[in-house]
């Protein structure tokens, strides 16, 4: 028999329900219609292409979750990205062995982000001036370090990370994967997941309540700068070539993936489940858009009308 | 702690902008060529305002202009504006305050020339553009290469490579751009010509190669068949045969635009085909006839097209 009580929880739970996971059916309704228009769409390969495609944005996007999740933003993704992966394909040009370089290149992403970190948490400049600024020199740098031109034609076991794959899944989608294990165990079930929340959520309360805001705030920007030069290696494999101009506009992407998938750009709400759908729809949109043939004159307005849809209907549903 | 933050940032703020200040090779002081073999009863003298001698592609412009002002005996006076617009508006006035017979002028910015151009046009100094145009002004006439042309010449070579039938795609560049615009038009004019290629997808990929590489494995997996592609340009192709090599897609010839070095290695390799040249030494060279035959008062087109070149295992340099 069921009581009253339960079938009012279960009544909330189902509000929460569609709070948290609408947007999967959004996605899910979109996955319906593409593969009504295409035939292509659910073969096996084309669905390794979409994740595989959208592993490079699922990976900034997983660091980009936590900085908005402290009510920040950080800008300078894409710059960040494009700097290291040609300061690491140039020292793999030069011979340095590959383990290093890329720890080099890694070190180097988390570096800059810490750069912003220290002067958001300790100067108060606001995020989106200060890694706006960053972003403007990172990617000065990377284009006055490569004159311009791309470096082409690296180790392939250094390629191996983007290109390669473990049986027959693809590299790029077992490392995004494992990034969002990592950072959802982080949210979910540590201390430091827990600050990261009640700083998005009350920066007062998470100071007076004795939290290390500043060393949470350091921590989120150099997260997010390692995982765009992690990116960047990935992005680099697959091409095997670096480009001072790679990852324009990625902080755009790794933005819409965050918020799409439900996480308040106000901070303090929302997680990694909601961004790794929000990349997904982000990479399938793409993909359908290209297995339509849809003329690249009406690219942005399809985009952009879908995703706002897709908003709306979750909206609607929730 | 935080006053000490600051000051350290800002020190190397000031550092780095001390550093990149610094000139990073000695800016040329305006050169002038060796007195002409023929002298005619006046000597023309010609300004050439670069946007960067910084680019291997406008330093052979230059030496494209030198040698036939050498060769026409006239003196041209070359100045460098290092991208930077006030740098350049400070050379046109330069050359204007030396009353130069004509200004070749290759803007940093088409709308930052334009109050220096109508400088120019007060001081009746005729003044072309080169490769890029400006939004303004009067311009005698404009010369930069014909990307209609170099898209019909990718168009032809493709159409022959495949003996006039085939399923093609197209990758296209920024939608709205002009050099998007023009190539594709080419390129298409072309196809029209040929009933039996068929073009079985047209997809933007924003002249970049992380998004060939993207785009081109969507269409592979939508198009069971490709047998050409052309690309707006150089990057694009080479992301897409990135992408038709990891999957594995044999057979398909690629033809690019451009021909960046990446690209003239992956002619050798055979991978590419064939990309289309800009030729920037022809470029300055018609630039100073132009200018030459203006001022001889011959009359000149608006718009002088500079021709491309195909580039092919044959002929790769």
């Amino acid at each position: 028999m069921i009581s009253e009580e339960t079938l009012r929880l279960r009544r909330v739970n189902w509000r929460i329900f569609f709070r948290r996971y609408g947007i999967v059916i959004s996605f899910l309704l979109l996955c319906l219609v593409l593969s009504l228009l295409s035939d292509r769409f659910l073969t096996w390969t084309n669905i390794l292409n979409v994740l595989r495609q959208s592993s490079i944005n699922g990976i900034i996007a997983v660091g980009m979750t936590m900085v908005i999740l402290t009510a920040g933003i950080d800008l300078s993704v894409g710059a960040i990205l494009a700097l290291t992966c040609v300061v690491t394909a140039d020292l793999l040009q030069k011979g340095l062995p590959v383990p290093l370089a890329m720890l080099t290149g890694l070190a180097l992403g988390a570096a800059l982000g810490m750069f912003s970190g220290l002067l958001v948490s300790r100067l108060h400049i606001p995020p989106f001036i200060a890694t706006l600024g960053l972003m403007t020199v990172s990617r000065g740098l990377a284009l006055t370090y490569t004159q311009g031109r791309p470096i082409t034609a690296l180790p392939a076991s250094f390629d191996f990370l983007g290109a390669g794959s473990i049986g027959p899944i693809p590299m790029p989608i077992i490392v995004a994967g494992l990034i969002f294990l990592i950072g959802y165990f982080i949210l979910a079930r540590t201390n430091l997941g827990f600050y990261i929340y009640a700083l998005g959520d009350n920066p007062m309360a998470a100071r007076l309540s004795g939290i290390s805001v500043n060393k949470v705030i350091l921590f989120v920007y150099a997260l997010s700068g390692f995982l765009s030069a992690l990116a960047g290696m990935v992005l680099t494999g697959r091409l095997d070539s670096a480009q001072p101009t790679a990852g324009y506009g990625y902080e755009f992407d790794a933005i819409a993936a965050v918020v799409v998938g439900g996480t308040s750009l106000a901070g303090g709400e929302g997680g990694l489940f909601g961004t790794l759908v929000g990349a997904l729809l982000i990479g399938v949109l793409n993909n359908g858009l290209n297995l339509l043939n849809v003329s690249a004159l009406w690219e942005g307005v399809v985009k952009g009308a879908v995703i706002a849809l897709a908003l709306l209907l979750y909206r609607a549903v929730k | 702690m935080k006053k000490f933050l600051i000051l350290a940032l800002s020190l190397v703020l000031i550092g780095g902008l001390l550093a990149s200040c610094a000139p990073s090779q000695p800016s040329p002081s305006p050169t002038t060529t060796s007195p002409s073999p023929t002298p005619t009863a006046k000597k023309i003298t010609l300004g050439l305002v670069l946007s960067t001698l910084n680019n291997p592609f406008f330093v052979t412009l230059r030496d494209g202009a030198q040698a036939e002002a050498n060769k026409l005996g006239v003196t041209l006076i070359v100045m460098d504006s290092q991208n930077d617009s006030a740098k350049e508006a400070s050379n046109i006035e330069d050359l204007i305050s030396r009353k130069v017979d004509a200004i070749l002028v290759n803007p940093t910015d088409a709308d930052a020339v334009v109050p220096s151009i109508k400088k120019a046009n007060d001081a009746k100094i005729p003044v072309f553009t080169i490769d890029r145009g400006a939004n303004g002004g009067v311009i005698v006439s404009h010369i930069a290469s014909d990307n209609v042309a170099g898209g019909k010449m990718a168009g032809e070579y493709l159409a022959k490579a495949l003996n006039g039938k085939g399923k093609v795609v197209e990758l296209e560049g920024i939608a709205g751009t002009s050099a998007a615009r023009d190539r594709g038009q080419g390129f298409n004019e072309v196809m029209k010509n040929y009933p039996d290629i068929q073009i079985v997808a047209r997809q933007t990929a924003d002249f970049d190669r992380a998004k060939g590489l993207s785009v081109f494995e969507n269409i592979l997996t939508a198009q069971p068949e490709i047998n050409g592609v052309f690309a707006h340009n150089d990057e694009m192709v080479l992301g897409a045969i990135q992408a038709a090599e990891a999957a594995g897609r044999t057979g398909i010839i690629f033809v690019g635009f451009d021909a960046i070095d990446d690209a003239i290695k992956a002619v050798k390799d055979g991978k590419l085909a064939a990309t289309v040249q800009q030729q920037p030494a022809l470029m300055g060279q018609l630039g100073v006839q132009t200018a030459v035959d203006y001022l001889n008062g011959k009359t000149v087109e608006k718009y002088i097209p500079v021709p491309l070149k195909l580039i092919t295992k044959e002929n790769a340099p």
